[in-house]
């Protein structure tokens, strides 16, 4: 039979702020255990929260860079559950105002739509040794935000390629909003997916299944493919898909049963009375607009549009921000967006994808394309330093200077030798003008490096020869 | 002169005069909590208290002249004194060491006060006679057979028995007023938000409030200046001036209007308590002070919001004692989930355990709507109703209890009997208005009894200054 595949997401990202969500300590990886803590994020008694007004702001900017609706008034609520992890017995979250409504992320063709993205507190973390457990509460109270795609409007996404497509591109927007890091090994971006299948073109929905906590997108692939051909399987069978929470089980790339439906928390939220009502002003909201960047989206229609780069490329540049902002920085200083983005990719990107790390200044990368354009230095000249520098504190000019690479003839000198070495090779010219072979003229423009012992531009002799014989 | 005779004020004067030393002070205190002892007011006397008397009367002389200098305190066993074990009353938590001062403690230690010991109460606040504290009944201390009150029983009966001139408890609804009218003492419920909540172990953090006992007005308006005032550690509070309570208690406060709900008349019909509340009226009324009939239509749904709101809050603010941090650990559970159903079943009592699971069930899905959201829409009524009332009133009058004092022992084991001991102050607590039970009368036993003064939030001062109003002409007639 053929069924529509209906995916929601689930996804958390741990927002960028100084401080936790509730108290003043740090929002920073610590290696000790329990010593970035204070008594409200180990929930000593009486000890009460205080919102970290900044950690709202930067929900409204993920949720301003995603289209959303801010509500003017948002309510923080307790989520009660049991575990040991989480020091108060409740998560602080958001249920009924959430802070941001009603937004949409593009994938392919279709506006996938978004219900919310709420604020909540991360909790912390249980250590086993052995037969003991430990707890460390440093991760306790991190800010959250957890946004959640509304799976009853269409359209839906419908295949793992999609959910990896909108987790991608919801990265990147994270990222260039500034909101969140978004490294997946270090857990700070992980999803939950429900999957439910239906007849084709039926109304009625098919029984939910959840997946929890997925770390990395490659294994959030595995599992929606998985679990859709456990689910048509079950189907196909005449069977009944068991409304469950599955845990993926990314060594054994299978997932399991977690709980059923019986076994359901029921969490008993309810408006935390520790904490006031977010009030949400119009006048925040236009402030917060003003400081978001421009989103990949936008700069991609520049890139295209303006800058004549090929989807392709503009996408390549887009698809890494540290990339993107110093692309931008170099076009800045040099405006010539073609030649900057070849350069970026054949050259740049190419060495990241060798290994390396982006460690050079937009100075020197500028430098080295003015220089080639400008014919100071040989093109291969140019990667040759690239390579020198990179990784260093050293400048690209002064290493040309030093190097002997740069062209400091003159073109009428260059011309000059070009003539002699016509002269003397009558010959081969007669025999460029037969034959028409490239080969030939690579010869020639031989001889004049030979005699400028390598200081003139290649590509200058290349071009008067040019006008010479032809 | 019997220093335990004397209030805050002149105790601090003595002080500073050199009459006395904060040493003799605390000592005399600390022995007339030990010639107490059968009362079972106070659960610790902090062995800290002496040495901390001695420096203070160095620094007392070296000019230091804090608003509470040198006078002792007594602190519910549910507010965090930093080194100082808080129990709340109940077995599960009868080792917990504070690990950091509450704002209240803090801002008494800053003016100089000394914290002498710890007052019983019942388990984790909740009760109305300490009967359900773990560690036994607060006796009353003008009738050994009969209760102090609750929760902050500990604390009216130290007052009371000149253990300390002024004592803190905590309130949710009634907590302070009703042992205080039960030991025929002043107790404030202030306003909502009027002071910090930050290290005061919650009960239902929308209703909590702490709350101050004294023997005299000034006291108690003194207490108030020192604690009250917005705490950047607790978001609820709120940073509203605070008044000067002390210097304003004397204003002629003769030229206001006293309102006398009609719904609350009709309640106290029968009751043991209404020809006492129909006595302060007329007192009033013969004094010139004008009344004004009033009404607050729905003050009677204010019981069952209450017990829906607040166990509702409990439930979820006690789910941290779960015996996996600082609750004793029952040692027979084997995993996890017999940690947490071993270890509270055994650390809670009956009272504690019984609200748990009432507020649970009102949160439960399917029941939210029916009752907690409900509870939530009764609430914003009755806070628009005494609004109302208020247009037409600078004070509301009601009795603080249904009659005196009870035998221990004596109340019905159905709860439902005992929550509506807490009928006359529950609203204000729903409401976040201030309240104070101050002393009038006495009930046919002979027993204290007391009328509550209540104004709009942050209003304090009006009440303290009726209340004065009040104590001049009662003083005029004995």
């Amino acid at each position: 039979m053929v069924y529509d595949v209906v995916i929601g997401l689930e996804v958390h990202a741990e927002l960028k702020t100084q401080t936790k969500c509730f108290c003043s300590c740090k929002n920073e990886y610590s290696k000790v255990p329990n010593s970035n803590c204070c008594p409200v994020c180990v929930g000593l008694p009486g000890a009460l929260p205080i919102l970290n007004k900044y950690a709202v702001e930067q929900t409204i900017k993920a949720g301003l860079a995603l289209g959303f609706e801010i509500n003017n008034t948002a309510i923080f609520e307790r989520k009660n559950y049991f575990y040991p992890d989480l020091a108060k017995a409740y998560q602080i979250s958001q249920l009924e105002k959430p802070i941001c409504i009603n937004g949409h992320l593009r994938v392919g063709e279709k506006d996938i739509p978004i219900n919310r993205i709420h604020l909540e507190e991360d909790a912390g973390k249980l250590i086993h040794e052995g037969n003991q457990t430990f707890i460390d509460y440093n991760r306790g109270g991190v800010p959250l935000i957890e946004l959640v795609t509304d799976a009853l409007k269409e359209p839906h996404i419908e295949t793992a390629d999609e959910a990896i497509e909108f987790l991608t591109k919801l990265r990147q927007i994270y990222i260039y909003a500034g909101v969140s890091d978004c490294e997946l090994e270090k857990g700070q971006m992980r999803a939950d997916v429900n999957i439910s299948l239906k007849p084709k073109g039926s109304k009625e929905f098919g029984t939910k299944v959840e997946m929890k906590n997925i770390m990395g997108f490659k294994s959030i692939h595995k599992a929606i493919e998985y679990e859709i051909a456990r689910q048509k399987e079950i189907l196909d069978d005449g069977g009944e898909v068991e409304q469950e929470t599955r845990k993926w089980d990314f060594e054994k790339g299978e997932s399991y049963t977690l709980r059923t439906k019986e076994n359901a928390e029921d969490y008993r939220y309810f408006p935390d009375p520790d904490l006031l009502a977010v009030k949400i002003s119009n006048e925040d909201i236009e402030r917060i607009k003003s400081t978001l960047p421009i989103m990949p989206g936008e700069l991609k229609e520049k890139y295209v549009n303006e800058y004549n780069l090929s989807e392709n490329d503009a996408d390549i540049i887009l698809a890494e921000k540290e990339i993107t902002d110093l692309y931008n920085e170099c076009v800045k200083l040099y405006f010539q967006p073609k030649t900057v983005a070849n350069w970026f990719i054949t050259e740049i990107l190419a060495r990241i994808k060798g290994g390396a790390k982006l460690d050079i200044s937009k100075e020197n990368i500028v430098w080295l394309i003015k220089a080639v354009d400008e014919r100071k230095i040989q093109r291969n000249s140019a990667k040759d330093l690239l390579s020198f520098v990179w990784g260093t504190n050293l400048s690209a000019e002064e290493e040309a200077k030093k190097q002997g690479l740069l062209a400091d003839l003159s073109d009428d000198f260059v011309v000059e030798v070009l003539n002699k070495v016509l002269e003397e090779k009558a010959q081969v010219v007669e025999q460029y003008k037969r034959e028409q072979d490239p080969k030939i003229l690579n010869f020639l423009v031989g001889q004049v490096m030979k005699e400028t012992r390598g200081k003139a531009s290649a590509q200058l002799v290349m071009e008067k020869l040019k006008e010479k014989i032809e | 002169m019997d220093i335990t005779k004397l209030s805050a004020l002149e105790i601090k004067k003595h002080i500073k005069s050199g009459e006395v030393t904060c040493e003799e002070v605390t000592r005399v205190f600390i022995s007339k909590i030990l010639e107490n002892k059968k009362y079972n007011a106070v659960l610790e006397v902090f062995d800290d208290a002496v040495e901390n008397a001695k420096a203070m009367d160095i620094k007392i002389k070296d000019g230091f002249n804090g608003k509470l200098a040198g006078v002792p305190i007594i602190i519910k066993d549910n507010i965090l004194y930093s080194g100082k074990i808080c129990s709340c009353g109940s077995k599960f938590m009868k080792d917990y060491i504070a690990q950091y001062n509450s704002t209240v403690v803090k801002r008494m230690l800053d003016e100089g006060a000394i914290i002498i010991a710890r007052a019983n109460m019942d388990e984790f606040a909740m009760g109305s006679s300490t009967e359900n504290s773990a560690f036994g009944v607060a006796h009353n201390p003008i009738d050994f057979e009969r209760v102090a009150g609750g929760s902050s029983g500990g604390s009216a009966c130290a007052v009371a028995l000149d253990m300390c001139p002024i004592a803190l408890g905590t309130e949710t609804g009634g907590s302070v007023r009703q042992p205080a009218s039960f030991c025929g003492i002043y107790g404030l419920k202030p306003s909502y938000g009027r002071i910090s909540r930050y290290g005061v172990v919650a009960f239902a953090s929308s209703l909590d409030q702490v709350g101050i006992f004294s023997k005299t007005l000034e006291d108690n308006a003194l207490m108030l200046e020192v604690i009250a005032g917005g705490d950047n550690n607790d978001e609820t509070s709120s940073k509203t001036k605070v008044d000067d309570y002390l210097s304003e208690i004397d204003k002629d406060s003769t030229n206001i209007t006293i309102g006398v709900p009609k719904e609350i008349i009709e309640m106290v019909k029968g009751l043991p308590c209404e020809v006492n509340f129909h006595n302060f009226i007329k007192v009033i009324k013969d004094n010139n002070i004008k009344t004004k009939d009033i009404s607050i239509k729905d003050v009677g749904l204010g019981l069952a919001t209450y017990y829906i709101l607040a166990p509702a809050e409990a439930a979820s603010n006690l789910a941290k004692f779960d015996g996996v941090k600082y609750t004793s650990r029952d040692n027979n559970a084997k995993n996890l989930q017999e940690i947490y159903k071993k270890s509270r079943s055994k650390g809670f009592g009956k009272e504690v355990k019984r609200r748990i699971m009432l507020g649970n069930y009102v949160l439960s899905s399917g029941y939210y709507d029916a009752y907690y959201k409900k509870a939530k829409a009764v609430q914003g009524l009755l806070i628009e109703e005494y609004e109302k009332a208020f247009d037409e009133c600078d004070i509301i009058i009601m009795p603080t209890t249904l009659g005196e004092a009870y035998k221990i022992g004596s109340k019905p084991n159905d709860p439902v009997e005992t929550y509506k001991e807490d009928i006359f102050t529950v609203t204000a607590n729903i409401v976040g208005i201030p309240s104070l039970s101050i002393p009038y009368g006495k009930g046919k036993e002979g027993l204290p009894l007391g009328i509550q003064i209540m104004s709009k939030k942050f209003n304090e001062k009006t009440i303290y200054s009726f209340a004065k109003t009040i104590e001049k002409i009662v003083k005029k007639e004995d």
